[in-house]
């Protein structure tokens, strides 16, 4: 379904021609989730429903204790030193985004009254500025009342340098005023379609003004709340043992009605993966456990158990399989792999085809990595929204064989297809990783099938994905034929995913081989594309724009795309968890339930 | 004392060390094991011409059977055949990087023991110096550097092969250095020497003629138990990725592999597993037995 097309059909229902079900109902033939065609219509103005909350309790309290066990413990407990995940989601059982995102990557308030959006005049004409209104009934854990002015004092602390806050990427470039007691204005330097990052998600987590303002800059580290979080949440703090264990109680002046139902939290900290699938999945001592990068039959194993089932959580991140499209094995100005030369085999598109044709996708995901890696043809993938339609998959030797045939490529005497005196003789590397050796066998033998002769070269993790320069076998330098690894999606929107493709990314030794375009393809269509999204501020149009761009990558087989990769939990079998690919996995924690 | 006074006049030097040889029962097991797994790898994937990367999804881990003598893998490739094609490599990387070891290390011993003064210094400076060598980040290095242009001349896996062998002979001919200055110090003051000396043997033929043989016997275990080393540390490469391709079923590799399988398919890492300590064990009885046999001083 073209752009023009979709604004056709959110014209009809404005108009009143065709009625919301309709429309839904359309959008879903053509593989269009119910909540992202709402989306739409959301965005182009159409009121819609807020999102059904899944929560069933109907009293605050009354449930229990809840223990979920993190194999890498929380160290700190102020959102805006968090290093990595398991600290902001430490953080985030008692502190509080304006909004959070869910697994669809709508963005859902938790301390905004509502999201701001062009109807309810929260995003300006030009894109430049959002205005965020408050609830008015959130008080902090103390009692004091939660107003803008503390939202401005989170602006002004990590904004400030001298607090060294790791979240300063979200607010150094923006400005935060308060427009009255529960009205905050942000205004942005250009126009952002993508506007939701300061005090949103885990990187918007608010900390009270009237306990950290005398800790802002460089005594930043000294406060004591640090270590003892005071928020908005669910959860009042009881007590932290850093790497170990932290404990909340109930919050009975909680924000949202009959929220939270358990009595208590406890964090448990440390071990590692596979105890702790276990203790879920197997023993049931925890109720939930986070990040099981354990391969699938051994969960499946665990899960047998009976206690607990695995929570398989989508999100964007895929593995792929990138062609160079320069040649890496001579030399052009003292420069392997440079922009100036052209791979010898790769530029052929029958070879790319036949590649495309020859990985067994489905044998990837149900041999190899089963519930945690979905075989698939796009390179976003999720949120859903982004997900191209217009793109298959397919294993077959035969139409391989064929398709190099008629482009010239006959077999040699030992097999192997050689054209103008170059044979189909490739290197294929990727990170010492079981499963991906696996891949690589699997591609291998498909390509022997037609001609290809794959070697196969395995770096270790530890040198393939550093950004030291100097060594020729890191990723970005992609100093052989095809590689294979996972690029992580970290927001809900694919801007900066997709600046992987654009040509001024292209990763050189201008760079120092930092730019994020691998491959070394280039397209004046993609980056025209890439430019218009970049300054679209109509969700729709910048949508279409994000699939066009997709569609350009897949089509044109400057990679191919494998598995798409998860987030995996394991969950006690009867608690119910709202989960997000997006956020913390605390994101909604006040409607975290367990059935009787 | 079995053995009678007239025929030891008869036999020459090759004859008596095979008869001693074969007094020693294990060692004598061990060169039957090792000749018959070596006849094995070299001759099996004749005989045996199941393809080593033929991908079986409908046959994944299956146990041994007559269709799959040594069972069969996750992606279903047929163990046997893997395990024939990947014994040669093992056991060539084995035996060609205990060779380099030995040698270097008996040249250098031998140089140290037999001089005196800066040289002998100079030599165990540099053995030192090789033994307090950070070896992970040197191998990366010696890789990086090399593994392109050597990849180049000899094509990649004879390239990969030359280079394992040399990185791990490389690394492990200290210990056998010392060894043989030790044996080198004393030996060059016991009376034979110097009467060989006395008699105007020259410093080459003292060396060869007298010290060396009588030196021999730590040598020969040391060397057996590089085999067994080797054989590992050519795994240990792999498993960093800079060893041969992961594809190429060497037994350290196909063990690494089966690791995570040991509780559902332990046959996966048995075979190769018993392979290697067969290997490794003839090899030591072998070592064992030379050593018996080559030594004059004992009576057998």
């Amino acid at each position: 379904m073209t752009e023009r097309e979709l604004r056709g059909l959110i014209e009809a229902v404005r108009k009143g021609s065709i009625t919301r079900r309709q429309f839904v109902g359309t959008m879903l033939g053509v593989g269009i989730a119910a909540p992202i065609a709402g989306q739409l219509l959301m965005h182009a103005g159409i009121a819609q429903a807020q999102p059904a909350s899944t929560y069933k309790g109907t009293k605050r309290g009354g449930g229990g204790a809840l223990k979920v066990l993190w194999w890498q413990g929380a160290t700190l407990l102020n959102p805006h030193f968090a290093t990595g995940t398991k600290d902001q989601d430490g953080s985030r059982i008692f502190y509080e985004p304006l909004a959070g995102w869910d697994t669809e990557g709508n963005l859902i308030p938790v301390l905004a009254a509502e999201t701001p959006t062009p109807a309810n005049g929260g995003v300006s004409r030009d894109g430049k500025s959002i205005t965020w209104k408050l609830k008015r009934d959130v008080q902090w854990h103390d009692g004091k009342p939660f107003t803008s002015a503390d939202v401005v004092f989170n602006w002004e602390y990590a904004a400030d340098p001298a607090t060294s806050a790791v979240t300063i990427g979200s607010y150094k470039d923006v400005v935060a005023t308060a427009v009255d007691a529960y009205t905050v204005r942000v205004d942005y330097k250009k126009a952002s379609p993508f506007w939701a990052d300061p005090f949103v998600g885990t990187r918007g987590m608010l900390i009270p003004k009237h306990l950290f303002e005398a800790y802002k800059g460089a005594k930043s580290r000294d406060a004591p709340n640090n270590l003892k979080p005071v928020g908005t949440g669910p959860y009042k703090f009881d007590s932290f043992t850093p790497g170990d264990m932290v404990r909340g109680t109930l919050n009975a002046n909680y924000h949202m009605p009959n929220r939270p139902f358990f009595d208590t939290i406890e964090m448990k900290g440390g071990g590692d993966a596979v105890s702790a699938a276990r203790a879920v999945l197997q023993t049931g001592e925890f109720d939930y456990a986070w990040n099981l990068q354990v391969e699938d039959e051994i969960l499946a194993k665990l899960e047998q158990g009976g206690k607990g089932r695995v929570v398989i959580i989508p999100g964007g991140d895929i593995e792929f399989i990138q062609f160079n499209f320069t040649d890496p094995w001579n030399e052009v100005d003292g420069e392997r792999a440079s922009i100036k030369s052209k791979h010898p085999l790769f530029t052929d598109p029958a070879v790319r085809e036949a590649m495309n044709l020859l990985i067994d996708r489905d044998s990837v995901q149900k041999f190899i990595y089963g519930r945690t890696g979905i075989a698939t043809a796009n390179f976003v993938n999720n949120p859903p929204k982004y997900r191209s339609p217009n793109n298959k998959f397919e294993f077959n030797v035969d139409k391989a064989n064929q398709v190099l045939e008629t482009a010239g490529w006959k077999k040699g005497s030992d097999g192997i297809r050689e054209k103008g005196g170059k044979k189909l003789k490739v290197v294929y590397q990727t990170s010492v990783n079981q499963p991906r050796q696996k891949a690589q066998a699997i591609v291998k033998q498909a390509a022997q099938k037609a001609g290809i002769d794959i070697e196969l070269k395995t770096v270790t993790a530890s040198v393939f994905f550093s950004s030291d320069f100097a060594n020729p076998d890191v990723y970005t330098k992609l100093f052989c034929d095809m590689q294979m690894y996972t690029t992580t999606m970290t927001q809900p929107d694919p801007e900066i995913f997709m600046n992987q493709y654009v040509s001024w990314e292209i990763s050189s030794k201008a760079n120092k081989w930092q730019g994020r375009n691998v491959t070394r393809w280039t397209s004046d269509e993609y980056d025209k594309a890439y430019r218009d999204a970049e300054g679209e501020l109509d969700p729709v149009k910048r949508t279409a724009l994000f699939i066009k761009m997709n569609d350009l990558v897949i089509q044109n087989r400057v990679i191919v795309p494998l598995v798409s990769r998860p987030r995996v939990r394991a969950s006690n079998l009867k608690l119910k968890v709202p989960e997000s690919g997006w956020d913390s996995d605390f994101w909604a924690l006040q409607d975290w339930y367990r059935d009787a | 004392m079995v053995a009678p006074v007239r025929r030891a006049a008869t036999v020459s030097l090759t004859q008596d060390i095979w008869r001693r040889f074969k007094r020693h029962r294990l060692a004598l097991f061990g060169a039957v094991i090792l000749l018959v797994i070596i006849a094995g790898v070299a001759i099996g994937p004749w005989l045996w011409t199941v393809p080593i990367n033929e991908i079986d999804f409908n046959a994944r881990l299956k146990p041994p059977s007559w269709q799959h003598p040594f069972g069969t893998d996750d992606l279903g490739q047929d163990l046997f055949s893997r395990m024939l094609y990947g014994g040669r490599i093992s056991i060539a990387v084995g035996l060609a990087a205990m060779t380099i070891a030995i040698v270097v290390g008996t040249i250098i011993g031998a140089i140290a023991g037999m001089s005196r003064g800066l040289v002998d210094t100079f030599l165990m400076w540099l053995t030192d110096l090789f033994l307090s060598l950070p070896q992970l980040p040197l191998l990366l290095l010696i890789i990086y550097l090399f593994r392109d242009s050597l990849k180049k001349i000899v094509g990649a896996e004879t390239g990969v092969f030359i280079m394992i062998v040399v990185v791990i002979g490389g690394f492990r001919w200290m210990p056998v250095a010392r060894l043989v200055r030790a044996q080198f110090l004393s030996l060059r003051e016991k009376e034979f020497v110097e009467a060989a000396r006395a008699l105007g043997a020259s410093r080459l033929r003292q060396v060869a003629r007298h010290i060396l043989p009588n030196a021999l016997g730590p040598v020969i275990v040391a060397g057996t138990i590089d085999v067994a080393a080797a054989i590992i540390a050519e795994s240990t490469l792999s498993f960093l990725g800079l060893g041969f391709p992961p594809d190429i079923p060497t037994w350290g590799r196909v063990l690494f592999d089966a690791k995570d399988y040991l509780d559902t398919s332990p046959y996966w890492a048995l075979f190769p597993g018993t392979l290697i300590f067969l290997t490794v064990l003839s090899i030591n009885y072998i070592g064992d037995g030379l050593r018996d046999a080559l030594d004059p001083r004992r009576v057998l």
